[in-house]
């Protein structure tokens, strides 16, 4: 209806079929290895979890998912097709939205226009063809109360909002024009303990919805509150992979925190 | 698909945000600052300046606005897209002389020379588009060198086919008159004549503000200008908007070289070096912002009337014509400062 993304309805893709794979996946910066073998997947009503410290590629995954960069090692499966994304546009076209880090809004703009930046609604004929204004600011706001948030002003500029609203902003938008695959990078990141809490829960809410949700994050209990899947990343390479049955926090953490290293720590600043 | 899987909780006004007043909305307008001095300078010129007064000065006055203000428009939108032209001044004379030497030489009718023109402008455009794009060197130096190219160009080749430093009259061409009623007529209103670039400028003024405002490619102009790397993220055509900007500056550069063509009927070739800061001028006391992302077509019309108003107003008071430049960087100073604290008060959170 208001937008020719994710025209492919959830029924049509046969189950049991991940929504994106990767399949021994690697991406080199010149001669800087970013990424190597790398295998992942995500279905549909998952939470796939992908961990890591700084550097560890986590940025380099999304952007070869979201269609950033492109991969140079090993095969993109959407809904089992393989694919290349050239451009972040045909990863949307295919329903792979990506909220990032720095969450891709205009700061000066206001509030609605990023909601619908790069798929505004218009109508009338072209050269006349303008922006149905009053439509994509209801739009906006209804949706934004769909997250708990209440704007004073949906025209305010997106710069002078919260960070957890921005956040919410952006999720609101990706789930709004996405509703496939969500990627999400540390969306809990600049957030306080109450504002991850309703981002968590609208993540776990997406993925009961039917939609194939990858979460990246440092936080081992977010991820392990709301995951099916876990994916470890340390310095380019997989270092864990394993599923939400076979894994307890406690062991995700240490694995997370570099397992020797964070014993050998603990050992040295033992009091 | 727009069915959001949190289920709908009562939304709470967050008791930490005001409501924005309507001082504060009005304030955020991007041209408010220049309204305010364009209505001062106005007043002061009214008040010292009895010629001034007149309806033949103030068509004077918005001739002279004009031949700013339609490159403006066109400048200011490549602004907030977040670019710059050096080369939109001199490109207005290439555009003339290509027209010119182009019909002359060829003996084709006028409008040949004219649509010649035209495609020239647009090339132009498109080669600074493509380049500033491609190299990603910032556009202050790419455009640099085309405006150092053009000058040069714009000399040697009418040297080179007239033997002299300016293109030869063309008025007993073909075609010359319907190119003439539509790019350097007048009009007469209560006895008073205005020239027709007044409502071309009006009129691309118009079209600019709804293209900005009412448009998709508004909204991507606004967004290239803001942040291009979010903006690409989100799916916005990044490269084709900024290049598209780059060849509207080349066709308003195209529309006023046909102005200074029809006007004078042949052109120096030397003309329209320094304009390019005039036109940035106009935008920035505007109310753009060099950094993109902010700005409007109408601030950047009232940008255009202030020059007017000034570099005829000094002269309509009897004072030496030299101070206009003085003048206007006082105007330039006091909208840059100006604003930045309105930018400021409005968006703190």
């Amino acid at each position: 209806m208001t937008s020719e993304l994710a025209d492919a309805p959830l029924e049509e893709i046969p189950t049991g079929v991940p929504l994106v794979q990767l399949k021994d996946v690697g991406k080199q910066y010149g001669h800087i290895i970013a990424l190597h073998g790398i295998n992942l997947k995500v279905g549909k009503g998952e939470v796939t979890c992908v961990l890591g410290d700084n550097g560890a590629g986590k940025s380099t995954l999304i952007k070869i998912v979201a269609g950033r960069h492109q991969h140079d090692e090993g095969q993109l499966l959407v809904d089992g097709q393989e694919v290349r994304l050239s451009s972040p546009r045909e990863a949307l076209n295919h329903g792979i939205a990506t909220v990032y880090q720095d969450l891709a809004v205009v700061p000066l703009m206001p509030v609605w226009r990023n909601f619908f930046l790069g798929s505004e609604m218009v109508d009338g004929f072209w050269p006349f063809r303008k922006l149905s204004i009053d439509q994509m600011r209801t739009t906006a706001k209804d949706e934004l109360h769909k997250m708990g948030i209440d704007l004073p002003d949906i025209d305010a500029p997106i710069g002078t909002l919260s960070g957890g609203q921005r956040q919410c902003v952006a999720i609101a938008r990706a789930v709004f024009f996405g509703a496939r695959v969500l990627i999400l990078d540390e969306p809990t990141a600049a957030l306080g303990v109450k504002q991850s809490g309703v981002v968590l829960r609208y993540i776990s809410a997406s993925a009961k919805s039917g939609l194939g949700v990858i979460f990246i994050t440092h936080n081992p209990h977010h991820a392990y509150m709301v995951g099916n899947h876990f994916v470890l990343l340390n310095r380019g390479r997989m270092t864990l992979d394993c599923k939400y049955e076979d894994i307890t926090l406690d062991q995700l953490t240490t694995e997370m925190a570099g397992g020797d290293e964070l014993q050998t720590l603990t050992h040295e600043l033992k009091r | 698909m727009s069915e959001s899987p949190v289920a709908t909780e009562t939304p709470l006004a967050d008791e930490r945000v005001t409501k924005t007043s309507p001082l504060q909305k009005l304030l955020l307008r991007p041209e408010l600052g220049a309204l305010v001095g364009a209505i001062g300078i106005y007043v002061f010129f009214f008040a010292v300046a009895d010629p001034f007064r007149s309806l033949d000065a103030f068509s004077t006055i918005m001739y002279s606005s004009s031949t700013i203000g339609i490159m403006a428009v066109g400048v200011a939108l490549l602004m907030i897209g977040g670019e710059f032209d050096l080369s939109a001044g001199v490109a207005v004379t290439t555009s003339a002389l290509t027209a010119s030497l182009f019909s002359y030489e060829f003996s084709t009718n006028v409008w040949v020379g004219i649509f010649v023109a035209l495609a020239v402008a647009l090339a132009i455009g498109f080669f600074n588009g493509y380049l500033v794009m491609k190299t990603k060197i910032p556009s202050f130096l790419i455009t640099l060198g085309t405006f150092l190219m053009l000058q040069g160009a714009n000399l040697a080749v009418t040297k080179l086919l007239t033997g002299q430093v300016a293109s030869r009259n063309i008025s007993d061409m073909d075609g010359f008159g319907l190119a003439d009623a539509i790019f350097a007529s007048d009009f007469s209103i209560a006895g008073t004549t205005f020239r027709i670039s007044i409502v071309w400028w009006l009129v691309f003024v118009a079209i600019a503000t709804w293209l900005l405002l009412r448009t998709k490619v508004g909204n991507w102009i606004y967004a290239v200008g803001g942040d291009a790397e979010s903006a690409r993220a989100v799916g916005v055509p990044v490269v084709k908007t900024k290049i598209g900007l780059f060849m509207g500056v080349g066709f308003l550069a195209w529309f006023a070289g046909m102005h200074l063509l029809f006007t004078f009927n042949s052109v120096q070739s030397g003309e329209g070096v320094g304009n390019e800061f005039i036109f940035i001028i106009a935008a920035v006391i505007g109310g753009c912002l060099l950094t993109g992302g902010y700005g409007t077509a109408i601030g950047a019309a009232i940008g255009a009337f202030i020059y007017g108003m000034t570099e005829k107003g000094i002269v309509y008071a009897g004072w030496n014509p030299d101070w206009v430049k003085f003048f206007l960087g006082v105007m330039l100073l006091l909208a840059t400062v100006t604003n930045l604290w309105v930018r400021n008060r409005a968006s703190r959170s």
